[in-house]
């Protein structure tokens, strides 16, 4: 509960339209998209600009409320749930994009800018923003700065990291600083924009964003590949980037997978066959042509029982948008529907494939794997119930031995969610108690009160949860 | 506004009736939140939004919240447009969650005196009884024609009325006399070979208001080979009450239809009205729990068919000559139609059919206009919001003829162009009217 006193400064800085503190308010954001997580906030603020955040945080920094900047909440590691309560703080009035510059070839936006919204405003001008995470049409770039999103086009174009070249944030003390620039080097002390991008929400709140874009690729062509064998389809992977061939998009389906996916969109995609691969390529149409044959005939060589070309423009987008609805087609299976992040260096898909096959089994569990296997980016997917406690723990136990097996291979626990609370207890895994050590104490050194985004990225205890409710 | 043992009781019914696997069901991506008008419109509200309404029934079942004021004022703002439903990933049927909402929260609460003398007047004695539609109707018709209409708009009296309602009474069609209202054909013949013999739902505002619609569309069923079977002993679809937390009024409507229906021997049952359609291809679900009737309720469900859908089926649009003279059409998706019927592309072939016409796709065309049955009068404020949205879109197409699909939305779109002063250059219609008119014969 906030006191009166603050409630009634927080007001004056926001205007009392700005301020929610009902029940019902707060409780539309006491969740984002990660299963059996909820925790109510004490109230959910909208400043209207940076000034007003400024304030806000130096407020909150003095009483040491915790504050959780929040887009659209379509976090996948609880990252967006206030599990602390405190401040839940909105963007909705800053979702403007500032400029387009032809010149320089950069956008300048506010966090609450939705991601197609912006990826529509610079195609309208013949340049490209790449980073697509699945929830485009409706995430926020200021969401996709500090969960670093990934999304389909990560393999020849990278994440959103690539992208940001210059922010303006508020510290935790209130501080308004900008990072790098409009500039495509930059060397002048420490790399901050580098360090808030992905930082979760943890070290400052982004009121600004540069972001980097590029000219649209003339032409692209989409391919869909089939297999009777799963580690076929894995192997193919490797072998298309071992012939030197950078796919734009390069996505893995199994079985169930394609099934549920196929339920939903009802594209007619072929549910008879282990896996299938999805291959987009874009550049000038020569190139685009000459890789997409090469393509074509190294997944022969691997065994594809079938190579298909999508034949007009709206093929291609639905076997995309097909794609991008996997996750939440799961979804349909099972009332809870528990969704991984493992990565692993791409030449290892075919044995990470397996090694979360045999776990499934082990634990005698459906897990469905699709993802983005050109970046050996993997989501094994548990569609499951919570209400079931015995089949939790077996997935809590599986996850456990699927992170693990990705840092055996050279992987990481997340490639593109984030920590957020859901993985913070398997830091260590990835990082060891070193690493962690030296991450705290840029957090520390930021946010000596703990104020932003508390309790997440950094476990309370080593206790194991992945699926723990509450 | 509710007191504290009305609210208790809510909680409990809440419990005891929400479907609590469905609301399970909604994982919260949010790929909802952009096509919610209420959402987008409230400035990204995510209490009025799905996502945040399905948060807040499960947050009352689950004891985390009491349904308060707040609690209802996110479910009166919902438009039960349902343009949520084709885009959620995990099938949630969030049209069944707010109809179950509405109705425990409006069978649980004490309603003020004159709110509850509007309601029963309107769910019990008007809708279910035609003959009394159409003596309402009948004293509107008197009105417009006796002079007392005039003479209402020559006082200025209409400025007493709320803005929306005043011009609303400007855009109400020409209502038809007692006697057209009251000889209804119960059976007529396809012209040319028959193709298929179906049934016509006629619906309550249809045969009276918008009589001449229901006309023209019977023309067109015959026209496209059908032989139409309108059973008299049918009534009201039922959708007002079930969207008004009257689920009991809905069930006696909905079985008087499936009993009217059932003995015809027709292959489908054609609506002309969206907002009805939708309503009764979801009989199955509204009867479900009901033993003796849920069988029937499916067979009557399976049935259903929008006439646009119907008319390209069956080829119409490439069988009879569609002409009309020089103008651009566009066409305003009717959103029970659309999310519910799944009928959109069979308007636009229909329209695209008729030569003379430039046909242009409006932005947004998918989102709802605000007129959502009684919506635009209990909600008055936000639908003239989301109308006013509409008609920026409207009017960049250029069109000067807004074609719609369901009555409620074709008098939104009217009160739309009214409010612009476009009436000299603009006009909305029903898909039914233009077709006929584009038939040459």
């Amino acid at each position: 509960m906030l006191s009166s006193t603050v409630k009634a400064q927080i007001i004056s800085i926001v205007s009392a339209s700005n301020f929610d503190d009902t029940k019902t308010g707060r409780l539309v954001y006491s969740y984002d998209a990660t299963p059996n997580f909820q925790s109510m906030p004490d109230a959910v603020v909208s400043p209207r600009n940076k000034q007003e955040i400024s304030e806000i945080v130096k407020l909150c920094n003095e009483h040491k409320i915790p504050i959780v900047p929040r887009g659209s909440g379509t976090n996948l590691s609880a990252g967006t749930c206030p599990t602390e309560g405190g401040i839940v703080l909105l963007f909705k009035h800053l979702n403007k994009i500032l400029e387009i510059d032809e010149e320089n070839l950069t956008a300048t936006v506010q966090p609450g800018v939705v991601t197609l919204d912006l990826i529509n405003a610079v195609e309208a001008k013949g340049l490209f923003f790449p980073p697509d995470p699945g929830s485009m049409k409706i995430s926020t770039i200021g969401g996709n700065i500090n969960e670093n999103s990934g999304g389909l086009r990560g393999l020849k174009y990278g994440v959103t990291r690539d992208y940001v070249i210059g922010l303006e944030a508020v510290l935790p003390n209130g501080a308004i600083i900008r990072t790098g620039g409009k500039l495509a080097k930059d060397v002048a002390g420490y790399d901050f924009t580098r360090l808030f991008v992905g930082s979760e929400g943890t070290l400052c709140i982004v009121t600004e964003a540069i972001l980097k874009l590029i000219p649209i690729p003339e032409t692209k062509q989409t391919m869909l590949a089939l297999y009777q064998d799963l580690e076929a389809a894995a192997k193919s992977v490797s072998k298309i980037i071992a012939s030197k061939i950078i796919p734009a998009t390069l996505e893995f389906l199994d079985q169930p997978t394609l099934r549920v996916v196929e339920d939903f969109a009802k594209i007619g995609l072929p549910t008879d066959v282990k896996a299938v691969l999805l291959i987009e390529q874009d550049g000038p149409l020569e190139v685009v042509q000459r890789d997409m044959a090469r393509i074509a005939e190294v997944c022969k060589d691997q065994k594809a029982v079938s190579v298909q070309i999508a034949q007009s423009d709206a093929e291609a987008e639905a076997l995309m948008t097909a794609r991008r609805s996997a996750l939440s087609a799961l979804a349909r299976l099972k009332p809870t529907t528990i969704l991984e992040d493992a990565t692993v260096p791409r030449s290892e898909i075919a044995r990470m494939v397996a090694a979360i096959n045999e776990i499934a089994a082990k634990y005698d569990l459906n897990i469905c794997t699709f993802g983005h296997a050109g970046d050996g980016n993997l989501h094994p997917t548990c569609p499951t119930d919570s209400r079931n406690l015995d089949e939790m723990a077996r997935v809590e136990k599986a996850f456990e031995e699927i992170f693990e097996k990705a840092i055996e291979f050279g992987g990481t626990i997340t490639g593109e969610h984030g920590v957020g609370v859901m993985k913070a207890p398997y830091l260590e895994l990835k990082l060891g108690k070193e690493g962690v050590a030296a991450m705290k104490a840029v957090k520390d050194a930021l946010d000596p009160n703990n104020i932003m985004n508390p309790g997440k990225i950094f476990a309370k205890d080593s206790r194991k949860r992945v699926v723990v409710s509450k | 506004m509710t007191t504290v043992e009305e609210q208790q009781r809510i909680q409990t019914k809440f419990q005891e009736k929400m479907n609590q696997d469905e609301l399970l069901n909604c994982m919260r991506c949010g790929f909802c939140l952009p096509t919610c008008p209420t959402y987008i419109e409230s400035g990204y509200q995510e209490s009025h939004s799905p996502r945040g309404r399905i948060a807040l029934m499960k947050a009352v079942v689950d004891g985390l919240i009491e349904p308060d004021e707040d609690f209802e004022r996110s479910l009166d703002l919902c438009l039960g447009c349902r343009a949520c439903e084709p885009v959620c990933p995990s099938g949630v049927n969030y049209g069944h969650l707010l109809e179950e909402a509405r109705d425990i929260v409006n069978q649980n609460k004490q309603f003020s005196m004159p709110v509850r003398v509007v309601r029963k007047a309107v769910f019990k004695e008007l809708f279910p009884h035609q003959n009394r539609m159409r003596g309402l109707t009948g004293l509107l018709g008197f009105y417009q024609r006796s002079g007392l209409q005039k003479l209402a708009r020559g006082t200025g009296i209409m400025k007493l009325f709320p803005d929306s309602l005043a011009t609303m009474e400007k855009v109400l069609p020409n209502m038809p006399t007692m006697k057209e209202m009251k000889n209804r054909p119960e059976h007529l013949e396809a012209i040319g070979v028959k193709k298929q013999k179906v049934g016509f739902f006629s619906g309550c505002l249809m045969d009276t208001m918008f009589l001449e619609t229901n006309n023209a569309t019977m023309k067109l069923l015959q026209l496209a080979g059908c032989e139409i079977v309108i059973p008299k002993e049918q009534a009201c679809c039922g959708a007002l009450h079930g969207h008004s937390g009257e689920k009991d009024g809905a069930k006696e409507l909905a079985r008087r239809n499936i009993k009217a229906f059932e003995d015809t021997g027709v292959d489908f049952i054609i609506t002309n009205a969206g907002g009805c359609g939708a309503f009764l291809i979801d009989y199955d679900h509204l009867l479900k729990d009901d033993p003796e009737w849920k069988d029937r309720a499916q067979a009557f469900a399976d049935k259903i068919k929008d006439i646009s859908q119907i008319l390209v089926e069956v080829g119409f649009h490439e069988k009879v000559k569609l002409e009309l003279p020089n103008q651009i059409l566009t066409y305003q998706d009717s959103c029970h139609l659309r999310n519910v019927m799944k009928t959109a592309s069979a308007p636009r072939t229909l329209l695209q059919a008729i030569k003379g016409t430039q046909y242009q796709e409006m932005q947004n065309a998918d989102r709802c206009c605000g007129s959502a049955g009684i919506y635009n009068i209990v909600e008055s404020e936000m639908s003239m919001q989301l109308l006013d949205s509409k008609m920026v879109n409207a009017k960049a197409t250029q069109a000067t003829t807004i074609v719609t699909a369901n009555p409620g939305c074709l008098l939104q779109m009217k009160l739309g162009i009214e409010r612009e002063g476009l009436s000299s250059k603009m006009k909305g219609v029903h898909i039914v009217d233009i077709l006929l008119e584009a038939v040459k014969e």
